[in-house]
């Protein structure tokens, strides 16, 4: 088929194009992909949702107490087992892929998998579109840091499903297509809806493809030693790969696979932690306030906010709330746009669209609901383990963060057996964080294109008139070229603070996605004015609270911050006996404070200090959402829109008159 | 492609319709706000009453580590029992309905 050689063609042509920019690197000197313990800023967004916070505690962290300086610890990984290992995930996925090329032939093929995938598995892709590298290594490493609060962080994103498995997936599932912009534009206006629907869609999808790109470089940076640069080509490449040929099936697949190889990394490595407890689990928490580091760890925190505690008190607070989490306004607006902004999100909502009945979308949710759960109960496991095992103090020096924690706890506990498992788990378990990141990003890009192709292209440029060769090769192209912006937004994005951008994702998915789908579906009155109206102000007022919200960069505050260093540090110096100098590692931060105190300047929006004082905009922007799909819709009545709803009503209730995802 | 013609207004009116639609409300919303109450109990719970939190139960397990598990254990029985009801009753409605219309 001519089309097929034109994409293969391009692919070739983007990977010279991408071989010889990456060469250009090479020859740039300041590429270091030494497995270093980065500087916070460097470190954090590696892992994108937890670590919005952790960037910023890290700011105000950095004059810790003198820590003592101990010889440093390094993640090393064996280079030949872990491509080894890469080599085998892209072989297996590429056979997918060249698999799921023959099937895909039209447009539902190529969207929904033609309807084709059972529940079961879909259970599975669910699982393996959701869990991003961030709750694989980020949630982990918070509890492997900060105890309680690390597992309190990860219930939200369990309980996100019910809102998903109660409210949106059987009547998506039956009331829709593809995309979005299907659900919206049933009884409304089609053209502007599916507009402003795609919009939304590309919007979510690049924020959250932008958090994952820049983890995914900085990932492998770190793992394998694979610069920067190279590593967001070659993620690229095989992404695009699977999208363009291999469609949903594809994707599927390899999200089927990513969440297997996932569970089955957690199961082990939660094994070994348990057998060292002697799989008895009040041991093992006395193992926790019983350890001299993390007490150590404990009393160094609450130091900061001026408590003394030592001992076994201070190993207990460890189990306790409140060494992370330190505003609980902040903590309810995530949980909102959580259990509101999964519902939301169009790459979540997309795998409804590929089961062929209500009663499938049903089960799908549910298997999804057991292994990610079961995930994050065995995470608890891996984070406290870590904690045990590593200590604290040994895993921030590898990643202030604490983001590399359970892959270190892999290696030792593969080393305890003989030391080639050590090398074998943690090439392993970067394999799979590798599969993690190709699963996550290629469902965005799924997403994100049919936004585009079936909305935009065949809906409202071709008024719905393109035969099934026309469409597929629309959404093959328009892969490519999202796939292509991807990777170009990755590179260009490298130096930039992304961390937060996995929950700006969410926000905008909770504030404006999530409330329309909600009233198109519910609402007798809801009409045109109100989809758009909802869409635009939930998804402005997220982003708008979130560049004026602490997350941004500013100046004068980090200014402000390092004067604060340089005073407690030269008071040290002070303290000390005369003729001894401060340790290196304090010398290096007064260096660095001196340097930051200078700085001077606004925000990206030319604000001195934030304007809204939370991270996560949730809490304001979802009631705003609501509110103006609400008025919206009040403000401009439509009958057509009232009379149609007893139609959408009983479609998505009953099934009936379902669009068939199988067509012939 | 030839879609069969309902006259959807008249479904709508169907008793059987409107009692599948009446329980579906009830359980559907009823249970997510229960789950919702629940789950946000833990972030406010954790921030503004701590004491509760820290009380031990089980060795040095304290309420809030049980509390915070018990999350994942309720979100599942939800689901379980949802997809219990819905397969027993919503689906059978659904049927029935559908049967009636089709003769």
């Amino acid at each position: 088929m001519t089309m097929k050689k034109i994409f293969i063609a391009a692919t070739l042509a983007l990977s010279v194009a991408a071989a010889a920019f990456a060469e250009e690197q090479k020859a740039a000197p300041a590429a270091a992909p030494a497995v270093s313990a980065p500087a916070a800023q460097g470190a954090a967004p590696a892992v994108a949702a937890p670590a919005a916070q952790l960037n910023q505690s890290q700011a105000v962290a950095t004059p810790a107490p003198a820590k003592p300086a101990p010889a440093k610890r390094e993640l090393k990984t064996n280079r030949t087992i872990t491509i080894g290992m890469f080599m085998v995930i892209i072989a297996i996925t590429m056979g997918v892929v060249v698999w799921a090329a023959k099937q895909t032939k039209t447009a539902s093929d190529f969207y929904a998998a033609g309807g084709g995938i059972t529940g079961t598995q879909n259970g599975w892709a669910i699982a393996g579109d959701y869990m991003s590298a961030a709750s694989f290594l980020g949630i982990s490493g918070l509890i492997s840091l900060y105890g309680y609060d690390g597992f309190m962080y990860s219930v939200g994103w369990l309980v996100a499903y019910i809102t998903v498995l109660l409210i949106v997936a059987e009547p998506c599932r039956n009331a829709g297509k593809y995309t979005l912009g299907d659900i919206l534009s049933f009884r409304t206006s089609p053209k502007p809806v599916r507009a402003f629907a795609a919009l939304s869609t590309v919007a979510v999808s690049t924020f959250y493809l932008t958090a994952q790109m820049v983890g995914a470089g900085k990932l492998m940076a770190l793992l394998v030693g694979i610069p920067y640069k190279m590593s967001i080509i070659g993620v690229g490449i095989l992404m695009v790969g699977y999208v363009v040929f291999g469609g949903m099936v594809a994707t599927t697949w390899v999200q089927i696979i990513k969440a297997g190889l996932l569970m089955s990394g957690a199961f082990l490595l939660s094994f070994l932690v348990m057998i060292k407890a002697g799989f008895n689990p009040i041991g093992f928490f006395s193992t926790i306030v019983n350890s001299p580091d993390i007490q150590d760890h404990v009393s160094k925190l609450v130091l900061k906010d001026g408590v003394i505690l030592a001992g076994a008190d201070a190993g207990q607070r460890f189990l306790e709330p409140g060494l992370y989490m330190k505003n609980p306004l902040d903590q309810i607006s995530l949980g909102m746009a959580l259990v509101l902004g999964t519902a939301g999100m169009p790459h979540i909502l997309m795998r409804f669209f590929t089961v062929p009945t209500a009663q499938a979308a049903r089960k799908s949710v549910i298997i999804a609901m057991f292994i990610i759960g079961g995930f994050y109960v065995l995470t608890t496991l891996l984070g406290f383990g870590a904690a045990i095992h590593l200590t604290p103090q040994g895993i921030t020096q590898v990643d202030p963060g604490g983001n590399m924690a359970t892959l270190m706890l892999a290696q030792q506990m593969g080393a305890d057996i003989a030391p080639v498992f050590g090398d074998l788990f943690l090439a392993f378990l970067c394999a799979v964080a590798f599969a993690t990141i190709l699963a996550v990003v290629s469902g965005l890009v799924l997403a994100a294109s049919a936004a585009i192709a079936h909305d935009i292209y065949v809906n409202v440029i071709k008024d719905g008139h393109a035969d099934q060769h026309e469409q597929v090769f629309a959404a093959r192209a328009t892969s490519f070229v999202v796939g292509a912006c991807g990777i170009m937004i990755g590179l260009a994005a490298e130096k930039q603070n992304v961390a937060h951008l996995v929950a700006l994702a969410f926000a905008v998915a909770a504030s404006g996605n999530l409330p329309v789908v909600i009233l198109s579906l519910f609402w007798r009155k809801f009409n045109t004015a109100g989809v758009i109206s909802g869409l635009l102000v939930g998804t402005i007022a997220s982003i708008a609270l979130v560049m004026v919200s602490p997350n941004m960069t500013y100046p004068k505050v980090v200014a402000e911050g390092a004067k604060k260093v340089v005073v407690a540090m030269e008071k040290k110096q002070a303290a000390l006996p005369a003729g001894e100098t401060l340790s290196e590692k304090d010398a290096k931060a007064l260096a660095k404070a001196k340097v930051d105190a200078q700085q001077t300047g606004t925000s990206m929006v030319g604000l001195e200090k934030p304007l809204f004082t939370l991270k996560n905009p949730g809490i304001v922007s979802i009631p705003l959402g609501f509110m103006a799909a609400i008025l919206g819709c009040l403000a401009f009545p439509n009958r057509r829109s009232e009379e149609m709803f007893d139609e959408v009503y009983v479609r998505q209730n009953t099934g009936l008159g379902m669009a068939k995802a199988v067509e012939h | 492609m030839a879609e069969r013609q309902y006259d959807w207004k008249a479904i709508a009116k169907n008793p059987k319709f409107v009692e599948l639609h009446h329980k579906k409300t009830a359980f559907l919303f009823g249970w997510w706000i229960f789950s919702c109450v629940y789950y946000f109990l833990l972030p406010i719970g954790a921030a503004y009453t701590p004491g509760i939190f820290k009380v031990k139960m089980l060795g040095v397990i304290n309420f809030g580590y049980i509390f915070a598990l018990s999350q994942f254990f309720v979100s599942w029985g939800i689901a379980l029992y949802y997809s219990h009801v819905a397969n027993k009753d919503f689906d059978r409605l659904t049927r029935e309905l559908i049967d009636e219309l089709h003769l």
